[in-house]
């Protein structure tokens, strides 16, 4: 076997423990020697990705562990957005007192459990990744204890969390009885081979797509997504809102597509259901809201239908399309809350709408960067956000379903209003408050976040190419 | 030289380029910047005009590049004689939009600038876009500098104007997207060209023509999905108003000769009719409900919508036309629709501005507000007269060969329809003139009429520059026909062969 094979990971473990170490070692001066480990780690850690593109992949550890394209892709995009993450949530994390060395540790277990579930072939693995990734999430979450929004957020996340988890296990549970095996490929095989009892694999898939669902935040398994997003501390709302989406399509991927492919047919009636109930809930009730962290959770929730409508596809080119989704959806969401977390990193929580009165007269650069996100989120051109719906919408029309997209469009206009409500609050009205004034590493950060926005907008081919070729389209 | 990229692109990144440095410390810098680049971009117009061969319908000045290869989406250019002389009302009016805004805008100088130059080459784009998804892009983006536009400089109900106008245009284009995603797995290319004729059963060209239908007809507007017009309109800065009613409402009417028609050529002539009586509704009931109106702007708005049914009115009326087997007609009305559109596009664009010569000096688009304003301002009042006399179609100006055309040709299509058209001579005539007397006319009504200063040498400029084309198409409009004529018959020639093979087709 081929250590490098598991390179990537394996330099990220190091690196969390030896953070770990020095957090135990030292006092409040760890947290600065930590974040510059914890970055390091993630650049070594992408690194070792980069070099890992064309080495041919291949399936390791008894079927555990897989190396292919998309893993790859994946894990690039998890590691750059968690890169990105650090560098928004140092002023707010430090201004506040988290930044400390078990943060970060968990926040590399985290992204350590995306990265499994990434490279997952197998459900035992999927299962291990995940729960990797959830316990690390809800310590997270839980982590301004002296909050009590903070402490209400991460018990429902925990127990939402846990029933999920469960319903994912049970469905699993139940494809092993029928199939006898966990591994992602054989369960392909042998429901192929047509010897299974159909209502008991089926009973099964809808457990598991109950599951997933819960991890994407599609509705109607949302519930807890806006507490969370809302209770959280910023920072972890914007790890929340982007690192780990990538984990769940990933899952997705791999449980829909790989194992259950076959079943096509009758999962994705339920996908589309899923699609576009949550993107009619998301779009709908985000209207209401009056903090802007309540509002990109419903509005995640909304965007998180239009990517299964990618997967409601159900071929290879809608999983691609699902995975630009993914991407353009994981920028501009960092865009998003990096913005609310740069607007309370001195210490003031500023997360209402309301707080956005005025921006651009105050501070009209970063009011600019915020009316790009929001376009792009909007689904307006020339953003990535209008290819990323662009796509799915095209693989769902090519899959003959053109009144759903229909549907998804008309509930895109009325999500339209709510993004262009915050243009108009930083635009068109007067307000008071204090110009945005982050540090250069945070400034640059969302400036080529933005950035990338845009250039995807304008020029998304070379980032579709990879898509496909990652879904072997 | 690629002469459509240049302006496409030479706004665009220049009033990027002025949003990035300029500032209200350097406005001077930012407004002789901003005129320089209109400026140059008109004169960049001009080789169209005089380059462009006559003699075909088809495409010229064609430019094409990969862009998106996974999807063979390509960014490819050209215009014909429907679209070229759009482009060049592009470009002329917002060297006016410019002028216009000189002293006005004062606030934010170098966003307002900057958003009229990158609306101005989207609009370029729009009508050179060959490619349907290049097209929508171009169509979409532009809302955001228009939203952006009314919603800071507006006025007092601005952004209830904004709004509404952002979703309503949205709502429309979101299911052309869905309907161009359809027609391009059926044609198999998603260049537009590719996408005529491909035999697509009628049921399903019905579907797609209303999908277009709603894009074009929120756009151009018809009624009655035209109610945010008038609000955007009268809550827009001067030089929005102007692009808005010059440029905007026209890529509703492009649209519809570029897209519905040659691509659902038989899904059109099925609803045909039901097109015809939503014109004969926009002039004649809009007619009346210009009539009524307060406020100058809204009621210029109003005229805008009686006008573009014209427009829609001589585009569908071609098949009724040519079901009663009359094809110079059938040219007239498309053409006429055409002229009406260009036309329009200059007369309201310098009534509006008529309008801000006043508001600047009154801050009240009140009609009450107003009486005997040709005591102190003799001058504007002789150029008002004359677009007042252009908006009510009087012979010998541009307003006239539009309506004339159309209302000749609708003869063809039924008596009852010319008959209903022609009642706009008498409606357009009313209303427009009944607000000039009640404006310029009588005795001076209050103090601030009689304070008033007349025109300016910057107003001298725009007025007179749009006063010189609405009396050159009015005597000698053969120019610009020979130009479209070409253009039109190939489209009738598009739409006229699958009259009769309508009914097999799986």
């Amino acid at each position: 076997m081929n250590p490098s094979v598991i390179l990537p990971e394996l330099i990220l473990l190091t690196v969390t423990f030896v953070v770990l170490m020095v957090s135990a070692c030292t006092r409040d001066s760890g947290a600065r020697i930590s974040m510059w480990l914890s970055q390091l780690g993630l650049i070594a850690a992408l690194l070792a990705v980069a070099a890992q593109i064309g080495a041919g992949g291949g399936v390791w550890f008894d079927g555990l562990f897989v190396n292919d394209p998309l893993s790859i892709v994946l894990k690039l995009t998890i590691l750059l957005l968690s890169l990105m993450v650090l560098v928004y949530s140092r002023a707010y994390l430090s201004a506040r007192g988290i930044l400390r060395g078990e943060y970060l540790a968990l926040l590399l277990f985290a992204v350590q459990g995306t990265m499994i579930m990434a490279s997952a072939h197998h459900l035992l693995s999927i299962y291990l990744g995940l729960e990797l990734l959830s316990l690390s999430l809800y310590a997270m979450v839980a982590m301004q204890r002296d909050s009590k929004a903070a402490s209400e957020a991460a018990a429902k996340y925990f127990v939402l969390g846990a029933i999920a988890s469960g319903m994912l296990l049970y469905g699993m549970s139940i494809i092993y009885g029928v199939t006898g095996t966990l591994a992602v490929d054989r369960i392909a095989g042998v429901l192929a081979g047509g010897e299974v009892p159909l209502v008991l694999s089926l009973f099964g898939t809808v457990f598991m797509v109950a599951g997933v669902a819960f991890k994407l935040g599609a509705a109607p398994f949302h519930m807890w997504l806006p507490d969370v997003y809302h209770g959280a501390p910023t920072a972890v709302t914007l790890f929340l809102g982007t690192v780990p989406k990538l984990a769940a399509y990933a899952m997705a991927v791999r449980i829909l597509a790989d194992a259950l492919g076959g079943l096509a047919q009758d999962w994705n009636a339920v996908i589309v259901v899923l699609a576009l109930l949550s993107v009619a809930v998301g779009n709908v009730i985000a209207i209401a809201q009056s903090n802007i962290k309540r509002m990109l959770a419903y509005s995640a929730i909304s965007h998180i239908g239009y990517l299964l409508l990618g997967v409601a596809a159900g071929n290879s080119a809608g999983f691609a399309g699902a995975l630009f989704y993914m991407i353009v959806y994981a920028l501009m969401s960092a865009g998003a809350f990096g913005m609310v977390v740069l607007m309370g990193a001195d210490g003031t929580e500023r997360d209402a709408l309301d707080d956005f009165r005025g921006l651009s007269a105050r501070s009209p650069y970063y009011a600019l960067l915020m009316l790009v996100l929001m376009f792009s989120m909007a689904g307006v051109p020339p953003f990535a956000g209008f290819w990323a719906k662009w796509f799915v919408l095209r693989e769902v029309v090519g899959a003959g379903l053109p009144w759903v997209a229909v549907t998804a469009v008309v509930f895109s206009v009325i999500g339209a209003y709510y993004y262009l409500r915050v243009v108009r609050l930083m635009y068109f009205d007067e307000g008071e408050g204090e110009p945005v004034s982050p540090g250069a590493g945070e400034h640059w950060t969302l400036s080529l976040n933005t950035a990338a926005v845009l250039a995807l907008g304008l020029v998304p081919g070379s980032l579709m190419l990879v898509c496909l070729a990652a879904l072997g389209a | 030289m690629p002469l459509l990229s240049v302006l496409l692109w030479l706004p665009v990144l220049g009033g990027a380029f002025l949003l990035m440095t300029g500032s209200d410390r350097r406005a001077g810098y930012v407004r002789w910047g901003a005129l320089a680049i209109s400026l140059a971009t008109f004169l960049f117009s001009l080789p169209l005009w005089t380059g462009f061969d006559t003699g075909r319908g088809g495409m010229q000045f064609v430019e094409e590049l990969p862009w998106i290869t996974a999807f063979d989406i390509r960014y490819s250019l050209g215009v014909d004689g429907i679209a070229m002389p759009l482009i060049l009302l592009t470009t002329f009016c917002t060297v006016l939009v410019v002028i216009a805004g000189w002293e006005v805008i004062d606030r934010r100088v170098a966003s307002y600038m900057g958003a009229f130059l990158i609306l101005e080459g989207l609009m370029n784009g729009v009508f050179a876009a060959r490619d349907a998804f290049l097209f929508y892009v171009l169509w979409e983006a532009q809302l955001i500098p228009m939203f952006l536009i009314i919603g800071i400089w507006g006025g007092p109900r601005r952004i209830y104007a904004t709004i509404k106008f952002f979703l309503y245009t949205f709502l429309g284009s979101v299911f052309m997207l869905v309907a161009l995603l359809y027609l391009q797995q059926k044609a198999g290319s998603f260049q537009i060209e590719q996408m005529y004729g491909i035999g697509l059963p009628l049921d399903v060209q019905k579907i797609i023509f209303l999908a277009f239908l709603v894009a074009f007809a929120v756009k151009i507007p018809m009624w009655p999905v035209h109610t945010w017009l008038p609000d955007a309109h009268v809550e827009a800065p001067t030089g929005g108003s102007v692009i808005l009613a010059a440029i905007m409402l026209k890529m509703g009417g492009y649209g519809f000769l570029r897209f519905s028609l040659p691509i659902t050529p038989e899904g059109s002539h099925a609803l045909s009719e039901f097109m015809i009586v939503l014109s004969l509704v926009a002039v004649v009931y809009i007619g009346f409900v210009a009539l009524v109106q307060k406020d100058m702007k809204k009621l210029i708005a109003y005229s805008s919508i009686a006008h573009m049914g014209f427009v829609t009115l001589g585009t569908f009326a071609v098949f009724r036309i040519m079901d009663n087997g009359f094809g110079a007609g059938a040219t007239m009305a498309v053409s006429g629709a055409m002229v009406q559109m260009i036309s329009h596009g200059l007369v309201s664009a310098a009534l509006f501005l008529c309008v801000g010569v006043l508001y600047d000096r009154m801050h009240s688009r009140e009609i009450a507000d107003y009486g005997g304003v040709v005591n102190t301002m003799p001058v504007f009042a002789a150029f008002m007269m004359l677009f007042a006399m252009a908006n009510s179609g009087l012979p010998g100006t541009s307003g006239f060969v539009g309506e004339f055309m159309v209302i000749l040709a609708s003869m063809r299509a039924g008596f009852w329809i010319a008959l209903l058209a022609a009642t706009t001579m008498v409606l357009g005539a009313a209303f427009t003139l009944w607000m000039y007397k009640r404006v310029i006319f009588g005795e001076v009504a209050n103090e601030k009429v009689a304070a008033l200063k007349d025109l300016n040498r910057r107003e001298l400029v725009f007025l007179t520059a749009l006063a010189v084309p609405v009396l050159l198409l009015g005597v000698w409009p053969a120019p610009l026909l020979e130009v479209i004529n070409p253009a039109v018959d190939l489209l009738l020639q598009q739409i006229a062969p699958h009259k009769t093979a309508l009914v097999m087709l799986p």
